[in-house]
């Protein structure tokens, strides 16, 4: 094979440019739809690719930083390769191909407009994704950020409603507000503070900080990586939900959020350390804080009626759980942090894309017009099952292990409460998602609702189905992801 | 840090020690030389040229004093303190090549913004004006004469009250206007050579490296600290400080398009550095009132400025206005980096001039092209125009990116620095924590009023019957220049960062002292 003769940073750069050569293709064939979405196809698995490249390249190892512009001293818009940015890297890519072929079922069958302009933000949102993935430093990673903040800005108020807009509003005021008034003084903050931005294993806090700073910085970075949507910052993601489906479910269930944790965990392990935390104990208001969200966010969720927002506020429950992760200040919980970033991605991303499947086929958003649905979309309702289950944490499914990981560093700490957090939020999973099945296979099927196979697309049924079974896949590899991840938290 | 300093003596023969006066002298005699052809045809192409010909000189003199070090030249072969120096240093030659680098990226766009907006039988004579203007603010920035600033000073501002009026063609309140900016300009410039005036008595010397030593020989008296309160307030209304900058939203709202592009990013950015000179160079931060007047008075208006007109320039519903009130909001930052008194705060002081510079002439860029379209810079006129004139609202969406300081544009940078220097300050004074967070804040402002116009841009319906087609290439290229240049600042800023912080070791070092320059200028 050609490509595995590249070499890693090019195949990294590669990775970066090839979402914008698709962006490029968009808008020069954006008169004829075959082309484009193919041509759009072609660059997400070379993209893909590219990050397999460097999966094979590396494995799991860290390597040394490449810089690409000096910005100031101390400061560089650098990339490296370590093994969770490269997780979510294989994460984000991989699953934009899927969502790429379900974008196009679902803008063609739902008679959206402004193609051309949809994908070709979506592409910039991704290839921002892949540089938060690569950044070696706190200010590359934040550059890429906002990048990602301002390109999914269009997505979000794509269908040009007072509504949209209005969410739209919404979705910038927090992020960018959070991002600059908080996050950016945190991390400017860091740099008077240390002279450097660089991820380093075991943190660059140490000994540069002491006593109330370290909760205060800690602060500032738990609330300023608003995507991460730790409460009160969450509006923003129910808000966004006006988008179309495929933007929910690639941004706002894997990449923007995961964007968000994946920053999150950064900061616990590589810039404060997760021993730092540990001795301090300076996050210890924050795990009790993220528990407090994954409850309260899943009893919010248990009331709303409209499924996208069900799914937003699930998301911000589970979200927490990585936060948590890092928060609890032990190998283990950075690990099942890190773990449900995969776990949660695929779980999530075929719930998403199953409800833009019933609404591309029947226009319903409401839970409670979906009764007896499931037997017109067994598909569709089956694969939302497969997905639920991943998400409460059931075994054969891979949102189990990350589960277990949090308890297990719950135990190490001595957390116990903890560990009853994690199970009451698995029971209020289990009350607002399985409703959704049952209403749909085993309640009467009224009048107006067909009782046929009548599925949605083959385009828009066909990436759920695949990732559900990814859900599955994922529960026997769990082994040898937490081996892939363990890295990050050697000394 | 004078150690290297080039000397170039009356003596000299060869063009290139005469560059700090062909500088100034290049435009000067471009100006008549327009007026007396009296061509319309042959205006703009010799101002284009004469404009050029000052970049390159601007960039050759910053290659010289680069790495620190001064240039001094004698005019008419007397010697300081009693003839007229040029005095070029980093500081100096970085302005200088920003001034004259706007100026030239604008012209091309004047070219058809000026044809557009203009009577023609006045176009060889505004023509005539600008580089006057341009003139002004290279001569005020490059001197080392404290009364040449001042004549320097009245021959760009006597030139910008005309050039403001042009702006009657389309609109009669650009007479108001220019008559406001006339009489507040002339207040701020009798304030000034008041200022001097009490120097000159003080000291008698009028040679700002001179006027530092004696100033510093005799400490503090009471006439030099009213020429202080003075000049400060003279250049204060040149720079548009808060309270200070009543002329400034109608004088840049009714004039001429490409008048307020080049007025926005050279006007008050050579008055900020005369202000610069003054407070390190001539006075020095050591003497307490001078530390007192910036922390005291120049940090909180600062920062009021910043909140307040951002929070106006939330409200406008005409684009170029809102742009007006947020330069005010802008300078804010700038004197706000002079203000916390550090080698980072100045630093970030002079990035911000640069790229606020870039940004605001990109806007005010884009403003003139929309106007040249449509007629008018109100929301209604300009909504829906994304996908009728995508480049221009593409280089638009650029410019405002920057000034509301999104990472990956220049704008990002200098409020990184800003915020920087800010919380260095923390440790010796926890009130720099509140300032920290006052510029994050209202930079926050910033993307509420830039973001109005993106949502009034790609996101309203446009006007049923609008015509409105893209720009024309001479607008473009320059806008997409500046766009250009706007992002790639924003990624590799080592040149930039490393010029502007030399010039504020320069600035902070304050060694304009005639004891050093004796030595470099052979003067027994």
């Amino acid at each position: 094979m050609e490509f595995y003769t590249l070499d890693t940073m090019t195949a990294l750069y590669c990775a970066m440019l090839l979402p914008f050569l698709a962006m490029a293709g968009n808008m020069a064939f954006s008169g004829m739809q075959n082309i484009r979405d193919t041509f759009t196809l072609l660059c997400a698995v070379l993209t893909f690719s590219c990050v397999l490249v460097i999966l094979s390249n590396v494995g799991n190892d860290v390597t040394e930083p490449v810089s690409l512009f000096s910005v100031f001293p101390g400061v560089d818009i650098a990339f490296n390769v370590e093994p969770l940015g490269l997780l979510f890297a294989i994460i984000a890519s991989g699953l934009w191909i899927l969502t790429h072929i379900y974008g196009v079922g679902y803008m063609r069958g739902n008679n959206e407009k402004h193609h051309a302009r949809f994908f070709a933000c979506f592409c910039i949102a991704i290839s921002s994704v892949i540089g938060i993935a690569f950044a070696s430093n706190m200010f590359t990673l934040f550059l890429f950020y906002e990048i990602l903040t301002v390109s999914t800005y269009p997505l979000v108020a794509h269908k040009g409603t007072p509504e949209s807009i209005r969410g739209a509003r919404t979705y910038l005021a927090i992020l960018i507000g959070t991002s600059v008034a908080l996050q950016l003084t945190a991390i400017i903050w860091t740099y008077v503070l240390t002279g450097t931005l660089d991820f380093t294993q075991g943190g660059i806090l140490e000994g540069k900080v002491v006593g109330w700073v370290v909760p205060v910085l800690l602060g500032l970075y738990a609330f300023g990586i608003g995507k991460a949507a730790l409460m009160p910052f969450h509006k923003w993601l129910p808000a966004a939900m006006v988008a179309p489906t495929p933007v929910s479910a690639l941004l706002h269930a894997v990449a923007v959020v995961k964007a968000g944790v994946f920053t999150m965990l950064k900061v616990g392990i590589y810039i404060f350390g997760i021993d730092f935390l540990a001795d301090t104990g300076a996050s210890e208001w924050l795990m009790w804080l993220a528990a407090y969200s994954i409850i309260a966010a899943s009893i919010i969720a248990m009331y709303q009626d409209n499924l996208k927002k069900r799914l937003a506020y699930s998301t911000i429950s589970q979200l927490s759980y990585i936060t948590l992760g890092m928060a609890l200040a032990s190998s283990m919980g950075a690990l099942g942090g890190g773990m449900h970033i995969a776990m949660h991605a695929m779980g999530k991303i075929t719930l998403f894309m199953c409800a833009g499947a019933i609404y591309v086929k029947f226009h319903k958003t409401e839970i409670s017009q979906m009764t007896g649905l499931g037997r017109a979309m067994p598909i569709t309702f089956a694969a939302f099952f497969i997905a639920s289950l991943s998400i409460i944490g059931l075994p054969p499914l891979g949102g189990s292990w990350p589960k277990f990981l949090l308890m297990l560093g719950a135990v190490d700490t001595g957390h116990y409460i903890i560990i009853g957090v994690l199970m009451l939020s698995s029971l209020l999973n289990v009350a607002y998602l399985l409703p959704i099945v049952g209403r749909a296979f085993f309640m009467p099927v009224p009048n107006d609702t067909p009782r046929t196979y009548n599925e949605a697309p083959i385009l828009c049924w066909l990436p759920p189905a695949l990732t559900a079974i990814g859900c599955v896949i994922l529960f026997f590899y769990a082994g040898t992801l937490q081996d892939f991840l363990t890295p990050i938290v050697q000394k | 840090m004078a150690n290297t300093a080039l000397v170039a003596e009356h003596t000299a023969r060869t063009l290139y020690d005469h560059l700090p006066l062909l500088q100034v002298l290049v435009p000067f005699c471009a100006a008549p030389l327009i007026v007396l052809l009296g061509s319309r045809r042959l205006a703009w192409p010799l101002a284009f040229v004469s404009s050029a010909v000052a970049l390159i000189i601007s960039v050759m003199l910053m290659m010289s004093v680069r790495e620190g070090g001064y240039i001094s030249y004698t005019m008419g072969g007397w010697s300081p303190p009693l003839g007229i120096e040029y005095r070029i240093d980093t500081v100096n030659a970085y302005v200088l090549m920003l001034i004259s680098a706007i100026g030239t990226v604008v012209l091309p766009f004047a070219y058809v913004s000026v044809k557009d907006e203009i009577l023609s039988k006045n176009h060889s004579l505004f023509y005539a004006c600008w580089m006057l203007c341009l003139t002004g603010l290279l001569g005020m920035v490059a001197t080392g004469d404290a009364f040449n600033v001042f004549v320097f000073l009245e021959i760009s501002s006597l030139s910008t009250y005309v050039l403001v009026a042009q702006g009657a063609a389309r609109d009669r309140r650009a007479l108001t206007a220019a008559y406001d900016y006339l009489i507040m300009g002339t207040i701020g410039a009798t304030f000034f050579v008041i200022g001097l005036g009490m120097l000159y008595m003080a000291t008698g010397t009028l040679n700002m490296a001179d006027l530092a030593d004696r100033i510093a020989d005799q400490g503090a008296n009471r006439t030099v600290r009213s020429g202080f309160a003075f000049i400060v307030v003279g250049l204060g209304l040149k720079v548009a400080m808060f309270p200070l900058h009543l002329w400034l939203p109608k004088a840049y709202t009714f004039a001429p398009s490409a008048v307020t592009v080049f007025l926005s990013a050279t006007a008050t950015k050579a008055a900020l550095y005369v202000l610069m000179r003054f407070i390190f160079s001539v006075y020095h931060p050591d003497f307490s009132f001078t530390t007192n007047a910036l922390e005291i008075i120049f940090l909180p208006l600062a920062i009021i400025a910043m909140f307040s007109a951002s929070f106006i320039a939330a409200f406008q519903i005409n684009f170029k206005r809102m742009l007006a009130y947020s330069s005010i909001a802008q300078v804010g930052y700038m004197l706000l980096g002079i203000a916390i008194l550090t080698e980072t705060g100045l630093t970030a002081a002079l990035l911000h001039m640069f790229n606020h510079g870039l940004a605001k002439a990109l806007l005010f860029m884009g403003v003139g092209a929309l106007v040249l379209r449509t007629g008018g810079a109100f929301y209604t006129q300009i909504s829906g125009l994304g996908r009728k004139m995508p480049l221009t609202c593409g280089a638009i969406v650029v410019g405002g990116l920057s000034l509301i300081g999104v990472p990956g544009t220049a704008g990002f940078l200098s409020k990184w620095l800003l915020v920087q220097a800010a919380l260095e300050r923390v440790s010796e004074n926890s009130l720099f924590l509140l300032v920290s967070i006052a510029i994050v804040l209202s930079s926050l402002l910033a993307v509420v009023y830039v973001w109005r116009v993106f949502e009034v841009l790609y996101l309203r319906e446009p006007n049923p019957d609008s015509t409105a087609t893209e720009a024309p290439l001479m607008m473009l290229i320059p806008m997409w220049i500046l766009a250009g240049s706007c992002l790639w600042f924003g990624l590799s800023t080592d040149f930039l960062y490393d010029i502007a912080n030399q010039a504020a070791l320069g600035l902070l070092d304050g060694s304009m002292g005639m004891l050093d320059s004796n030595k470099t200028l052979g003067v027994e």
